[in-house]
């Protein structure tokens, strides 16, 4: 009888203690000090990073990015929020340090997680700079009065606590490849951080943790239709610069033509550079082919 | 000649039959051949006018102008008899997303979208090098606009 409330006790105190283990680290205070984002260079990182593919209106043009959009997964549906320019619905009236820190660590300015369907496990290991060019991009993009929708998640993801231990295991800012080269460390900027290549060609484990020992071998897709391509060279025989033309025009080395979700990445990837886009193929050639998903 | 044509009538018997297997009837099999055949001929004229864009094989004006002269005509047919029931992706053969018969007008939209680019880029294709790449930037955007929404992911 008496050894109930120990017992509850310490539960609590367990519980706390891994509260505040894994509570909502944003960036520190300083991290934006001395640094002054360029909104030009900000919109070759917003294309880069792929934002409007996922928060533009459905159908909506690129750069109203009033949200709305829904991505099916293995935990409920989420809804892309609106983070156009409205002080209100939007995010407007946040500061660029809660900007950053939404982006590169998942916390809102309120101090809450944010699900990884937002990929800052990628954004992660973005340059601080590049992040801040983006959100000076950001803040030249219209306003747009949409309300965010709720997701629709499944009993416990409901709970945004249970992503503290989540973020404890997954959310690393080390990079998975080696990139000795001026080109291969621009390659890895755009496709490990940047691009979030990962987030859908990497296989994930049970708690929806990416698989880095499968390192972009190819992934179920997460809406149960089709499978994502292999792009490491075990998977993708083209060369750099068949790869670099099919970010720019969609085209295979066949003239077929990218479809589904890789049409919206497309889009995103015609606005880089030539030279980007080689970086992004030199990236995924120097690969190693031994990877594996099976 | 006679065996050939024994040959040729067996060949397709069978592969008849072995799509029946997936109790595809035969207006449903015609139907589903016709468009893969139709789709498969958009990639050969794409195939020179996309490499000339790329650079990788030499301009030249009169192969330019005929592709797109044949991927504009290609793009203008009616295809309503493409759309049989029961052909979407829900069958193994095929990638045809239900949505092309749940949303026709916006399917059509796109389709005319496609029949607008190929028509641009026939009119200036023998025209130079440079006519040729700045209409063959729409033609590829048309094309993904519709693999987008319309073309289910492959297996």
């Amino acid at each position: 009888m008496t050894r109930w409330p120990w017992i509850a006790g310490l539960l609590v105190a367990g519980i706390g203690a891994g509260w505040f283990t894994t509570k909502p680290s944003p960036l520190p205070a300083s991290a934006l000090d001395g640094i002054t984002g360029d909104a030009t260079r900000g919109a070759v990182t917003f294309a880069a990073a792929g934002c409007a593919s996922c928060h533009n209106a459905p159908d909506g043009p690129l750069d109203v990015l009033a949200g709305g959009k829904s991505f099916t997964s293995d935990f409920g549906t989420f809804i892309a929020p609106n983070i156009s320019s409205d002080p209100v619905h939007g995010v407007g009236d946040w500061s660029d340090l809660d900007l950053a820190s939404a982006i590169m660590r998942g916390v809102s300015p309120e101090g809450a997680h944010y699900y990884p369907a937002f990929p800052y496990t990628s954004y992660i290991k973005a340059d601080i700079q590049d992040v801040a060019d983006l959100i000076a991009h950001l803040r030249t993009l219209p306003a747009d009065a949409t309300p965010s929708q709720p997701h629709d998640l499944r009993f416990p993801y409901t709970i945004r606590a249970t992503l503290g231990p989540w973020k404890a295991l997954y959310l690393r800012d080390d990079w998975v490849m080696d990139a000795p080269t001026p080109e291969l460390e621009r390659g890895r900027d755009l496709v490990e951080a940047l691009g979030h290549c990962a987030e859908c060609h990497t296989p994930r484990n049970a708690l929806g943790g990416l698989d880095r020992a499968a390192w972009l071998t190819g992934a179920p897709n997460p809406s149960g239709e089709g499978r994502i391509p292999d792009i490491t060279p075990a998977g993708l025989t083209w060369s750099e610069q068949q790869i670099a033309e099919y970010l720019k025009s969609g085209f295979t080395p066949e003239f077929d033509s990218a479809g589904g979700t890789m049409a919206d990445v497309i889009r995103n990837t015609a606005q880089l550079s030539d030279e980007d886009r080689l970086a992004i193929a030199a990236y995924l050639k120097a690969l190693p082919e031994t990877l594996s998903s099976e | 000649m006679h065996r050939k044509a024994i040959l040729a009538t067996t060949a397709l018997c069978l592969s008849v039959s072995a799509v029946l297997a997936q109790d595809l009837n035969e207006e449903q099999q015609r139907a589903l051949t016709a468009r893969q055949a139709h789709m498969g001929l958009y990639g050969f004229y794409l195939t020179p006018l996309g490499q000339m864009a790329q650079e990788t094989i030499p301009y030249d004006a009169q192969t330019a102008a005929a592709a797109a002269g044949n991927l504009a005509a290609m793009a203008a047919i009616d295809q309503s008899a493409f759309w049989v029931d029961g052909t979407d992706s829900s069958i193994e053969t095929s990638r045809a997303r239900a949505e092309i018969w749940t949303d026709p007008d916006g399917y059509l939209q796109v389709k005319q979208g496609m029949a607008e680019a190929t028509e641009a880029l026939a009119l200036v294709a023998g025209d130079g090098l440079d006519a040729l790449k700045g209409a063959f930037g729409p033609v590829g955007q048309s094309c993904g606009a519709c693999h987008q929404t319309y073309r289910a992911p492959a297996n």
